[in-house]
């Protein structure tokens, strides 16, 4: 079973979120989305400085099998990519909540977001 | 539609596989991941359940007269012990399946379709049977498949074969097949193995019964443990076979297309005697030119940036629609996006530079010679 880590929170199309209060927050693709997606090999990211609106689509995911399109969970400034995983994609597989990360955005709006316990729920992670 | 399982199934359960619809058949997608198990069976193994294939068994005096009229190509001149990759056209020239032939005797053969069009060929064959002396038995369901894939699928498979039979597997040439020994379980069955697949790399495809079949796998798997093999899904069957540029059936291959368009006019053997299913019709195609100098013809795409072309995906030349992607993925042996298409004759010639529509953005292929991927002899 895939993990779905307790004190973040998700969207209905599988971001996770990082609301950490006052700063930015962090974002990017449960573990279960990883693993339905198989090997991720390419992401396209939104630019530093974008305005991303939550439950719009801000980017691409793609997969040996498929391509996804990567919805923001929240509306911001994208204020920092991970340049680590737009050159190694498999970081999204292999560390979904680490390494893995995709972007942090200075939130001004949060869109509809799960606690872990309701996203396990309906998606049929591991908390 | 009805989910047929596999007599492997259990196996697949075990080792955490996924699963996937193909052909009405719950096959196995990948067990972990997908790359993994691609870059095992190029640089080790890989051990695939291909149980959904079917298995139909011509036989009698006739038998090789009838292929010969049943199929394109050329049956009867193939030797007992080799097989033959031919198509099954109806008769306006249209491609029913792409099937393999071995010759097991003067009068028997095997003729090996793909997995949802087993039935449609069993059928087609059954419809074309009237006049020649020989019976067709559809042995499908009761025929389990296994392969192994890769550099290492000579050593691992020669583990379970008996000493005194090494040649037989060693001196076997590719497109043959031939009965080997091959112990496990607890005792050595004669299996007809076959140095054939669909990977590009060396390996063998074993028939095996049912009931035998679970046994057999679990021998092969744990043969290949020091050698690397790993139970290897569809998911990476779909990009080695990609790579080594062979059609798929129901991407590149179809009903309304042809053989000519598919770049496989020389499997089809119009000069051979006597009538045979689509003859004339295919006779027409290819005087006119289709797939050389009118119509469309399949060729390869390679990507020049990051980004893959998939199925469907219209292929543009200057803004002007020449073209729809069959078959394309990110190709993890080379490192850039792999495509297959079939486009306007006059954008085939390789070095053409092409668009493909990646969802509103263009994205620059290169028109390629197939297969993008040959493995070293």
């Amino acid at each position: 079973m895939s993990k779905v880590v307790a004190e973040l929170k998700y969207s209905a199309e599988h971001e996770w979120v990082a609301v950490d209060g006052s700063g930015p927050a962090g974002i990017g693709i449960s573990a279960v989305a990883a693993d339905a997606l198989g090997d991720i090999v390419y992401v396209d990211l939104p630019e530093v400085g974008a305005t991303v609106t939550a439950g719009e689509t801000c980017g691409e995911v793609e997969s040996t099998k498929s391509v996804s399109d990567l919805y923001a969970p929240v509306t911001g400034e994208v204020i920092e990519i991970n340049d680590g995983v737009v050159t190694d994609p498999a970081l999204i597989n292999s560390d979904p909540y680490g390494a893995g990360w995709l972007f942090k955005v200075a939130v001004t709006e949060e869109g509809p977001l799960m606690s872990a316990e309701e996203y396990a729920a309906a998606n049929g992670g591991e908390l | 539609m009805t989910e047929n399982y596999t007599a492997l199934y259990e196996q697949h359960k075990k080792a955490g596989a996924s699963f996937t619809d193909f052909g009405g058949w719950q096959m196995p997608l990948k067990y972990e991941s997908e790359l993994a198990e691609h870059h095992a069976v190029r640089k080790a193994a890989g051990l695939f359940d291909l149980s959904h294939m079917g298995e139909v068994w011509v036989t009698g005096p006739d038998a090789a007269a009838f292929l010969d009229y049943a199929l394109a190509g050329k049956l009867s001149t193939v030797a007992v012990g080799k097989a033959k990759y031919s198509l099954i056209c109806d008769a306006d020239g249209g491609i029913i399946d792409d099937l393999i032939t071995y010759r097991r005797a003067d009068d028997t053969f095997l003729v090996v379709p793909n997995a949802g069009n087993a039935k449609v060929v069993a059928e087609a064959l059954q419809e074309r049977a009237a006049n020649f002396d020989m019976t067709v038995q559809d042995a499908s369901a009761e025929t389990s498949l296994i392969a192994v894939q890769g550099p290492a699928a000579e050593a691992i498979l020669l583990q379970l074969v008996p000493a005194e039979q090494h040649a037989l597997v060693i001196e076997l040439k590719y497109y043959a097949a031939v009965e080997v020994g091959i112990s496990f379980g607890g005792a050595i069955r004669n299996l007809l193995v076959a140095r054939t697949g669909y990977t590009g790399e060396d390996g063998f495809e074993i028939y095996v019964g049912n009931l035998e079949a679970p046994a057999l796998w679990e021998a092969l798997l744990a043969a290949g443990e020091g050698s690397g093999l790993v139970p290897a899904g569809l998911a990476c069957r779909d990009s080695l076979r990609l790579e080594a540029g062979m059609p798929l059936y129901g991407n590149e291959l179809f009903r309304q297309g042809n053989p000519y368009a598919a770049g496989l006019g020389p499997v089809v053997a119009l000069s051979k005697e006597g009538d045979f299913v689509g003859k004339e019709a295919l006779a027409a195609l290819k005087a006119a030119g289709v797939g050389s100098t009118i119509g469309q013809k399949l060729v390869g795409l390679k990507g020049t940036g990051r980004r893959a072309a998939r199925g469907h995906y219209p292929v543009l030349k200057d803004g002007i629609l020449v073209g729809e992607v069959t078959s394309g993925q990110p190709s993890p042996t080379l490192g850039y996006p792999v495509a297959m298409t079939y486009v306007d004759v006059e954008f085939a010639e390789p070095g053409t530079i092409l668009d493909v529509d990646l969802r509103g953005k263009p994205e620059r292929f290169e028109v390629v010679p197939l297969p993008f991927y040959r493995r070293q002899k």
